[in-house]
């Protein structure tokens, strides 16, 4: 009964909820047709989601007016240095992988120098360096779509028995941000600062070695999600960040992070995610057109985070 | 009183000035700007940019975001590129709901205790799907009126630059002088004291919202004037750079302090910037990017004036 | 004495004159009020007469903020009866029922808009000001208010709030709590109102109050300097935990009398013990106030405890602040020799992380300690939980339980737990005992000496008299500033408030 009763008060259940309900939405209508091969998609595109989002998550953990939309920049930029780089040799796989992290890790740290030397606000520091970083990766690739090595292009579509190899290794990681999440000083100093900053700053933690370093790890994860999806999608498309803003604050949120701060949740990443995916499955599937279907989205969204917060609201 | 006085205009006293010397900058790049068809140019487009900002202004006073702004002014675009024309009353009518929406969005902001972000975030879904069944492809004539409004040949200087007085002299006095907008006001800076002299904060919220809306909607009409025909996603980047426009000119995201006098310079000295960038003749590569570095060194020069002004204090 | 408060709008017509029924402009009857498993008040009965000033007296926590609050509307009792005017508002009283009846306070916190100006602010609380002109009827109505209260004041009702100082805030907050238009004004609640004015404008705010109370008004002052509360009220109501322990006319209190009604009983003082000087020890702590970098230093020893005194706000704060930062680094005039923790005094804003459990609120400074590799032990985590459970006496089943589960007092302990735990060398305790009970403070102030005399150093920032005797050295602040050293027996309240006001030498 009482575990009953905690698993009831997981912050996450609503995005899991919603996102089975959906799926059986989805599949009555196809009278079961293809409800596994919904999955396997849903899992694919939900760890792009998952990836940026971890980052972002960090980021609006550490309270108020933290936010990094900087992201699909970010994406661009490593996917398109890292193609380039590459060239389509598997031996560079190692080295493009680091590249495309070192991207992330550069614009986290020009970033967090915005925000903290020149005290400009996290939204409008990301978004001046996103513009930024989207003229540098435009600059820099040129318009030219360079195809990512085979092995990576293999590896990103990889599924074993209906599952894709690199959900479980976004699985994976998911978990050991877990764990850094509630179980390392950096983790327990993020939430601390998006609860309290100053009560941090007193208890003597690292304010701002800790900003300074989850603004680096979110550019850092974004850039690795532009490597991946480079490789799962063909090459570096110049827009291919794009929908990834909206999605990384949407997952977040309705995965059950407080949006106030000071309050992370992962495993309720992959909930959101699902959900997203599925929803928009599921009204292609029932055939509406692209007008019906963005504003059921929104709605959807909006009733999500409606219901949801009955239980955040303190 | 000097003091004071000085205290309440070094706000906008940057914006102006960046905006002073972006406008020297393009003279200089191309001196036949200085002409009444080269300032329309320059500016027209600045119109339907201010009255966003000043539609995010509202919202950013109550401490909120609406990052659904860009897709809304992008519907209205579509229905004054149809539906206005085609059935007026319609069209009214339509724009008004959406208003009623705005307002709507304000009160469930602020009764479900609900993050702006978010829930704009999803209004911004909401808009841009109801502006595709509007009009599923780019097309549609703007109203014969509103075309000869936005091409209206004025004496001495454009019509956007009237425009533009207009709307700065007209909200400022609504938002900064009048009895009311001292509320409105208020309830950003210490929304609790508002409410315990007896004031909504539902009421404030929903009026922010509604004129968030309002002013969306001009913006929408002004940009359809000029463009003659409408397009769901012609408006996106509406959303961030409105947001860019009211810190430009002087505003905060938190405590109410904003300066509509300032939003309206910060939304010109945007547009300008991009019109500069062009007569820059710079790699269009790095238009956006060049966007981005304008943005971050006219921020970076308010942190030095703030310390500084912080330091003789 | 008596000052005519100036124009219209105060005139002595416009305070309604109660009925010939004598029958009391405030009316509690058996007023309780709990939070959560908080008493704060416990049945509160208290009749104010029109054209009286009550003061209202009682240490830090007991319950004077929670009737206050009541009484403005901002807090609903749990039971009781409230009558205001000879209405019965028990049901459904509020700020609307509030604003209406005349009921003004002052609180603690300002309440005024930062972002609007000095006559904006007026407009706030009154809605008639509208229409053509209202700008200037505001200025007229906020500045003849401050004129009247503050002669030569040199506030501009044009001045945006937030450029102001936090006195001149304070005063355009009292000057606006006491403007009247259709909205009138009868009770005016006074909460610690001169607790950043000094003594001029002090003076000017009383004997405005003793105007306004002659011409009818009603005013209930709180305050901790007891000289203002015998000099300017007609009667004294005197608060212990939650309740009223005393109530006679003023006359009827000596000073030595209020503080005993009070419940502060002499304490023994041979808990002292005799100490060396800063000079002897080896030094640890040497700082100067930001605001006098020239001035003689700050200093502390190993095994001291020094307390920082004088009148709340007067700097105290900043300088333990930055001793906390001196540090970490490198700060003009600040020489710190070892680690430092703060205990915060102010809970909500400087201390406590309210989603997390009690157990993570105790451990967060000593983590550094716990790890086993990179992660965190949770073992070794509960382990201390369960340590400062026992030593500290944590009210509570179980320290998995959320902070806020907590009283007041309770979560006092677990940042005390937090600072005395951590491996700090120095700790810096920032008025941290308001609101914790009697028992608890003991409990409290034996761990202190004991960890004095293990080689701790405290630096204590109090506002309490009594605690200050626990020192062995006294600084006290004023302006930002130092401008008393007191050690050993000349630790006096007298000399303590007397440095605390006299103009610099």
């Amino acid at each position: 009964m009482s575990l009953l009763r905690r698993l009831l008060d997981k912050p996450w259940l609503g995005a899991y909820a919603g996102a089975l309900a959906i799926w059986l939405a989805t599949i009555a209508f196809t009278e079961g047709q293809g409800g596994a091969g919904v999955l396997t998609a849903a899992l694919s595109f939900a760890t792009f989601s998952v990836l940026v989002a971890i980052g972002q998550m960090y980021v609006i953990t550490l309270g108020p007016g933290n936010v990094d939309l900087s992201i699909p920049a970010t994406m661009t930029l490593a996917g398109a240095v890292s193609m380039k780089i590459m060239d389509g040799n598997d031996p560079m796989i190692v080295p493009g992988l680091l590249i495309a992290l070192g991207c992330g890790a550069g614009v986290g740290v020009f970033n967090y120098g915005l925000i903290r030397l020149l005290r400009i606000p996290p939204i409008i520091a990301t978004l001046s360096s996103s513009f930024v970083f989207l003229s540098a990766a435009i600059s820099y690739s040129r318009g030219i779509r360079i195809k990512p090595p085979p092995l990576l292009a293999d590896f990103t579509t990889w599924i074993v028995a209906g599952i894709p190899v690199l959900a479980v290794a976004g699985a994976l990681l998911t978990l050991a941000m877990s764990v850094v999440l509630h179980r390392t000083v950096f983790g327990r100093t993020v939430t601390a600062i998006g609860q309290n900053p100053r009560a941090a700053r007193l208890a003597g933690l690292h304010v701002d070695r800790v900003r300074f370093a989850t603004y680096v790890m979110c550019g850092v994860f974004a850039g690795l999600t532009g490597y991946l999806v480079s490789g799962f999608s063909g090459g570096a498309a110049l827009n291919m960040g794009s929908e990834y803003l909206l999605a990384s604050i949407a997952v977040v949120v309705i995965g059950g992070t407080s949006v106030a701060g000071g309050f992370a949740n992962l495993p309720g990443l992959w909930g959101a995610a699902m959900l997203l995916f599925l929803l928009v499955t599921m009204l292609n599937t029932y055939g509406f057109g692209a007008g019906i279907r963005l504003v059921l989205t929104g709605v959807i969204i909006i009733a999500v985070i409606t219901l949801a917060s009955r239980k955040a609201v303190r | 009183m000097n003091t004071a006085l000085l205290a309440r205009n070094a706000r906008i006293l940057l914006p102006t000035l960046s905006f002073v010397v972006i406008l020297l900058a393009v003279f200089w790049l191309q001196p036949r700007a200085m002409s009444y068809v080269g300032l329309n140019l320059l500016l027209n487009l600045a119109l339907p940019i201010a009255f966003a900002t000043i539609a995010q202004m509202f919202v950013i006073t109550v401490n909120d975001l609406d990052l659904s702004l860009g897709a809304y002014v992008g519907f209205v675009a579509c229905v004054g590129a149809t539906w206005l024309g085609e059935q007026p009353a319609l069209g009214v009518l339509v724009l008004a709901a959406g208003i009623a929406v705005y307002a709507a969005v304000g009160a469930l902001i602020h009764l479900r205790n609900l993050p702006s972000i978010v829930v704009t975030l999803g209004m911004s879904f909401v808009w841009l799907g109801l502006a595709i069944l509007v009009l599923p492809t780019p097309g549609g004539k703007a109203p014969d009126w509103l075309r000869a409004l936005m091409t209206w040949k004025t004496p001495i200087v454009p019509f956007a630059i009237y425009a533009l007085l207009a709307l700065a002299i007209i909200v400022h006095f609504g938002l900064m002088r009048s009895a009311y907008g001292a509320v409105l006001r208020g309830a950003g800076g210490n929304p609790r004291s508002v409410e315990r002299a007896g004031w909504s904060l539902l009421r404030t919220k929903m009026v922010m919202f509604a004129l968030a809306g309002v002013f969306g909607m001009f913006a929408g009409l002004a940009l359809v004037g000029l463009t003659t025909s409408g397009d769901a996603n012609i408006a996106l980047r509406y959303t961030l750079l409105s947001i860019a426009g009211v810190i430009l000119g002087g505003g905060e995201f938190t405590g109410g302090r904003i300066s509509p006098v300032g939003a309206v310079i910060g939304a010109m000295t945007l547009t300008l910037a991009g019109s500069f960038l062009s007569f820059l003749r710079l790699d269009p590569d790095w238009q956006i990017g060049a966007q981005g570095v304008i943005l971050i060194i006219v921020l970076a020069l308010r942190v030095l004036i703030n310390r500084a002004e912080a330091r003789t204090a | 004495m008596n000052i005519r408060p100036g124009a219209g709008h105060s005139a002595p017509g416009r305070f309604p004159v109660m009925q010939a029924t004598t029958s009391s402009l405030i009316s509690l009857g058996g007023v309780e009020k709990a939070f959560g498993a908080v008493r704060a008040l416990s049945g509160v009965s208290l009749d104010v007469a029109a054209g009286t000033c009550v003061g209202l007296v009682g240490h830090n926590g007991a319950g004077k903020s929670t009737l206050m609050n009541i009484l403005a509307g901002t807090l609903q009792p749990s039971a009781g009866r409230l009558g205001v005017a000879g209405e019965d508002v028990s049901a459904g009283y509020g700020v609307a029922t509030a604003n209406r009846l005349g009921v003004r306070c002052v609180f603690q916190e300002l309440s005024l808009c930062p972002n609007l100006s000095v006559a904006e602010n007026a407009r706030i609380l009154h809605p008639s000001l509208k229409g053509l002109g209202w700008r200037r009827r505001a200025a007229a109505l906020i500045g003849g208010k401050l004129d009247a209260i503050f002669p030569g004041h040199d506030i501009e009702p044009g001045q945006i709030v937030g450029d102001l100082s936090i006195a001149r805030r304070q005063m355009v907050e009292i000057a606006r709590a006491f403007s009247a238009t259709d909205r009138n004004v009868r009770l005016v609640i006074l909460d610690e109102p001169t607790s950043s004015l000094d003594g001029v404008l002090a003076a000017q705010l009383l004997s405005f109050v003793r105007g306004f109370v002659a011409e009818g008004g009603t005013v209930i002052l709180i305050s901790h300097l007891l000289a203002e509360i015998l000099n300017t009220s007609d009667r004294i109501v005197v608060m212990r935990d939650g309740g009223i322990v005393a109530d006679r006319p003023a006359s009827g209190f000596s000073r030595a009398s209020l503080v005993e009604s009070m419940g502060s009983v002499a304490r023994e003082m041979d808990a002292r013990h005799a100490r060396t000087g800063g000079g002897a020890a080896e030094r640890r702590v040497s700082a100067t106030a930001k605001r006098q970098p020239e001035a003689a230093p700050l200093i502390a020893g190993r095994g001291e405890i020094v307390g920082l005194a004088g009148l709340g706000g007067h700097g105290q704060t900043d300088m333990l602040v930055r001793i906390f930062e001196g540090a970490r680094m490198r700060t003009a005039g600040v020489t710190v020799e070892g680690r430092t923790a703060i205990v915060a005094g102010d809970r909500q804003t400087d201390g406590v992380f309210p989603l997390w459990s009690i157990g993570e609120n105790a451990t967060i400074a000593s983590l550094g300690r716990m790890l086993r590799g990179m992660l965190i032990d949770p073992d070794a985590e509960s382990r201390m939980a369960a340590e400062w459970k026992e030593r500290i006496g944590i009210r509570t089943p179980d320290m998995r339980n959320p902070i806020l589960s907590l009283s007041g007092g309770n979560q006092q302990k677990v940042l005390f737990a937090r600072a005395l735990g951590s491996d700090a060398d120095i700790i810096l305790m920032d008025d941290p005992m308001r609101g914790v009970d009697i028992g608890t403070k003991q409990e409290v102030y034996s761990i202190i000496r004991r960890e004095a005399d293990a080689g701790r150093t405290f630096l204590w920032y109090t506002t309490e008299m009594d605690e200050l005797k626990h020192c062995d050295r006294v600084y006290v602040f004023r302006n930002g500033g130092i401008v008393a050293e007191l050690s050993g027996d000349e630790i006096t309240e007298d000399r303590v408030l007397h440095s605390s006001f006299e103009p610099a030498a």
